[in-house]
């Protein structure tokens, strides 16, 4: 089997679930300039109910179609997360607008720690497995092997990237949301209802952390309370990467990230004559994101930020 | 006369916009120079530049023959060029003294060991910067403000307070942003006596003002931007009736 | 501070004589009164203050958010346990190890600060935490192939501090009553917590201390005042750096024991909190923060216990409910109460100042037209 080859299917996969939880991070970011620090825990919130929901559904129907328990399991986790963003949106932000710097980064840091306690008193500190519902062909490519899991999960993403762009650039309120990125002074001045943009971005985006939280617990096969947190972090690392504020940078930055990792984590042995191992993986993301702030803090799409300081 | 600060062919831009556009002047040591122009021609964008908040896109700045372009702030604060802002930025939670103190900065030398230690020459350092920062709060007029925080001065207290911070970093260059902007008549007459008192004790002044009378009242030389360009340069007489100045005032106050 | 009785404040020596007198003897009331493993709880709050203290000079004083404070207390622990335990047959003495480790945090926090603090606040908060984590993989990974860290089973038998050949770490008679180690320690750790607040107040007060200020008011301006904010910055991160490698020394020497999962990203953050909560920026405030959040969760297990008594069986563990119980007091904290218990002067200030926006403003570097 070739590995290179390999590494970079599930690099690209792995990257694609970063690039989904990664807009959400820039989306904020590039609205309000807050790193929504509670967007991973979002993520993992999606994934947990979204197993609740299947694993009651399974239980209740046991012979049911996965067609049916699947997209039903998806839809619950988004309706609970668009919920959630803006619930927190609402109460842990929106009051801080005009405080210092490090407040909403405090409160944001409490959410977190409130979600992930809240969801290992509902769900348990044990690890919960995915049902057994999911397809599970495999197809060689190229001399390596690609499941049928991966081609859904990449096709997904590439169709709600694409669905997210077209809303960006071609509605009125993707209008709306990059005037108000712009300047929030000058869209209220052009009669933009600057809330209603910052909770629909808070949902969008969390909708699509919901999507991405069932796309993780579903290649990896397992959902945890504690499985937001890196997956948070790594997203956003990617969001840096690409350019934080950009939405492009996120897509690119999460499948960057994602290549990097796989790629890394195949090479690592190697590259370090087996001093260090694939056990360094989560290394990467973070070692990505520092390179990038040192040398490019506005990411390979973004604009000079970093001046701003 | 000894040339203090020289600008020679300054540009600087933003993305296409150029700020300003092969800028060159010189100030001597001991004047009172003015910088005027119509809004958004490049004034502040210049003493950014000069007091190393803005890389020059090209050109040299010299002070004392040195080039401090592309330097640090500090490092240029360090040569004895101190500045206001046009937008006053005091710090403003911390008292009027505090801020004073802080532009004792660079002309001390107290580290962590020293500071913990008390040592003797922290503490005389100590005293002596409190002091000068008393002094100086006394010679801008705000002499019994010292414990009030600077975010509570007025507007106009404030802008001393700006003046007085800067001082405490021994300048002998001192570049004023719109010193006098939002201050009434009687206020801007003490200014520039106050000016006057700077120049007298041998401070180098660079002075971007609005008021053209104030600024013809005191300035010993005066240069005039505009989009960028130096338009004008000369004593304020001269420069008063140069047709390329009247035209670009009495085209900005059309506009 | 107005709670102080007034005759209290007309006495400020016989106010401090007797607080010499209540820290001497506490651990015999404590011990007395709450029982002996409650000395060791009266311990951990001390180590927790010397960490938020020094934590306080980043991110009270400078304004610098490091969410991976815990690297350095990690730092800290680790190099004592090299230094003297079996890992290595090293056994070096304490007063060589503590010193080195507060040395070799300040230097990672320079190491780390250098390239990244010229980034605005809230990047720097997440490469702090992501080399918080970075530290914490590598501790967790790092017994294969050469054996450095034992991996996740930590570093066990590490020395405990002996001064004179006076083992703190083991039981001495004295005067006919047994007294326990966790005693000794506390007055080791109210020695360190003392020297902390000596530090931090003499730092605060002095040319740094406002120059720091200065920074978190107005970056621009501090720089323009000749302030070398790189460099200013960078001496906060380390001084709040070797803060928490001297905790880690203490906290390796005491425990005897260490792993890296007592350096888990929630501790920086409770560390965070115990700022926050107390007061940012002021040293009694801090102290308070530390002392409460560690105390707190103690006193939560008490919870355990009533509900079995109330209801027969245990519904909520207490300590799963802990951490949820934070997470809403800083929300809460922030939301309704943001500058502490115990606010610092300028704290109180600036949040009650109208318009926070403002700060926002200075932030950035451009000059706003009038
Ligand atoms: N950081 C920046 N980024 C982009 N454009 C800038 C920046 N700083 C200044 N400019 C632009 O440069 C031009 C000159 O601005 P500057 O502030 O120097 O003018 P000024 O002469 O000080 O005007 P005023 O009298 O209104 O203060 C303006 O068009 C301004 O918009
Ligand atoms: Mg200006």
């Amino acid at each position: 089997m070739d590995i290179f080859v390999q590494q970079l299917i599930n690099g690209l996969v792995l990257g694609s679930i970063y690039a989904l939880v990664a807009l959400g991070y820039t989306m904020v970011y590039g609205i309000l300039e807050l790193i929504n620090f509670a967007h991973g825990e979002v993520t993992m919130v999606g994934a947990m109910s979204a197993l609740a929901v299947i694993g009651a559904l399974l239980g209740a129907y046991p012979q049911a179609p996965a067609l049916l328990v699947l997209p039903a399991g998806v839809l619950a986790a988004i309706m609970v997360c668009m919920a959630l963003g803006y619930v927190i949106e609402r109460v842990a932000y929106r009051p801080l607008r005009r405080a210092p710097r490090l407040a909403p980064l405090i409160t944001a840091i409490g959410v977190s720690i409130v979600l992930q306690n809240a969801a290992m008193l509902i769900w348990g500190r044990s690890y919960i497995s995915f049902p057994a519902i999911l397809p599970h062909g495999s197809h060689p490519i190229l001399g390596a092997v690609i499941t049928d899991l991966q081609i859904v999960i990449v096709t997904l993403s590439v169709l709600i990237m694409l669905g997210l762009t077209l809303l960006v650039e071609r509605t009125r309120l993707g209008r709306a949301m990059r005037a108000t990125a712009q300047s929030r002074e000058v869209a209220e001045l052009m009669g933009v209802n600057v809330n209603t943009v910052i909770s629909a971005t808070f949902i969008i985006g969390s909708a699509l952390a919901a999507i991405a939280g069932v796309m993780v617990s579903a290649y990896y096969g397992l959902g945890h309370y504690y499985m937001g947190f890196m997956l948070g972090l790594k997203a956003f690392s990617a969001a840096v990467l690409g350019g934080i504020g950009n939405l492009a940078g996120a897509m690119l930055g999460g499948l960057l990230l994602g290549v990097i990792e796989a790629l890394g984590a195949g090479y690592i042995g190697d590259l370090t004559g087996g001093f260090l191992g694939s056990n360094y993986q989560d290394v990467f993301a973070f070692m990505v994101l520092i390179l990038v702030l040192v040398f490019r803090p506005s990411g390979l799409l973004g604009e000079r930020v970093a001046q701003r300081a | 006369m000894t040339t203090l600060l020289t600008v020679e062919n300054v540009t600087k831009r933003f993305g296409g916009l150029s700020a300003l556009e092969a800028v060159s002047l010189t100030v001597n040591a001991g004047e009172v120079y003015g910088l005027i122009g119509p809004n958004g021609a490049g004034k502040t964008t210049l003493f950014n530049c000069m007091t190393g908040l803005y890389t020059v896109s090209a050109g040299v700045i010299r002070l004392d023959g040195v080039p401090i372009h592309n330097r640090k702030p500090h490092q240029i604060v360090g040569r004895g060029f101190a500045r206001t802002f046009q937008n006053i930025r005091l710090f403003a939670n911390m008292t009027a003294l505090e801020n004073v103190m802080v532009g004792r900065h660079a002309r001390t030398r107290t580290g962590v060991l020293g500071a913990v230690l008390h040592s003797r020459r922290c503490l005389a350092e100590e005293r002596d910067s409190r002091q000068r920062a008393k002094s100086l709060m006394a010679f801008v007029g705000l002499k019994d403000r010292s414990r009030s925080l600077a975010g509570h001065l007025s507007y106009g207290d404030q802008r001393r307070l700006e003046i007085a911070r800067a001082l405490a970093t021994e300048p002998r260059l001192l570049a004023l942003d719109e010193p006098v902007a939002g201050m009434n008549p009687n206020e801007r007459r003490e200014m520039s006596e106050l000016f006057r008192k700077l120049r007298d004790a041998g401070i180098t002044l660079l002075l971007i003002e609005h008021d053209v009378k104030l600024v013809m009242g005191v300035c010993d030389r005066v240069a005039v931007l505009d989009y960028g360009k130096k338009i004008a340069e000369g004593v304020p007489d001269e420069v008063r009736r140069n047709p390329a100045v009247i035209e670009a005032y009495l085209g900005g106050a059309v506009s | 501070m107005r709670s102080v009785p007034d005759w209290l404040r007309r006495h400020p020596g016989l106010a401090f004589g007797l607080l010499a007198v209540l820290l001497a003897v506490l651990p015999f009331i404590v011990s007395i009164g709450l029982g002996r493993g409650w000395v060791r709880v009266l311990d951990f709050a001390l180590l927790y203050a010397i960490l938020a203290l020094g934590l306080n000079i980043v991110v009270g004083y400078a304004g610098l958010l490091d969410l991976g404070y815990i690297a350095f207390y990690a730092l800290g622990a680790y190099l004592f346990a090299w230094l003297s335990s079996p890992q290595f047959g090293l056994h070096l003495p304490f007063w060589l190890v503590l010193p080195s480790g507060a040395l070799l945090a300040g230097g990672f926090g320079v190491l780390l600060g250098a390239p990244t603090l010229r980034l605005r606040g809230d990047y720097l908060a997440i490469v702090t935490l992501g080399f918080g984590e970075i530290v914490r993989i590598f501790m967790n990974n790092l017994d294969a192939p050469v054996n450095i860290t034992n991996g996740p089973q930590g570093i066990n038998l590490i020395d405990p501090i002996s001064i004179g050949g006076f083992s703190l770490g083991a039981r001495h008679t004295i005067l006919g009553v047994h007294v326990f180690p966790p005693t000794f320690y506390y007055y080791l750790f109210l020695f360190f917590t003392l020297f902390t607040i000596l530090v931090a107040m003499r730092l605060q007060d002095s040319r740094i201390g406002r120059a720091w200020a200065a920074i978190r008011e107005d970056e621009v301006a501090a720089a323009a005042m000749g302030i070398d904010t790189r460099n200013i910055k960078l001496l906060a991160f380390a001084m709040g750096a070797s803060f928490g490698g001297l905790a880690g020394g203490l906290f390796a020497a005491f425990q005897g024991f260490i792993s890296p999962e007592s350096f888990n990203l929630m501790e920086s953050v409770m560390i965070l909190c115990m700022i926050v909560l107390g007061g940012m920026g002021n040293i009694p405030g801090v102290i308070l923060g530390a002392v409460l959040l560690t105390v707190l969760p103690e006193a939560l297990r008490y919870l355990g216990a009533w509900q079995r008594a109330a209801l027969g069986h245990v519904v909520v563990d207490p300590n799963d409910l802990r951490m949820l119980l934070f997470g809403l007091a800083m929300v809460a904290m922030m939301l309704y109460r943001p500058a502490g218990l115990l606010p610092s002067r300028q704290r109180r200030r600036e949040f009650r100042a109208e318009d926070g926006a403002a700060e926002q403003e200075a932030a950035s570097l451009y000059d706003a037209k009038a």
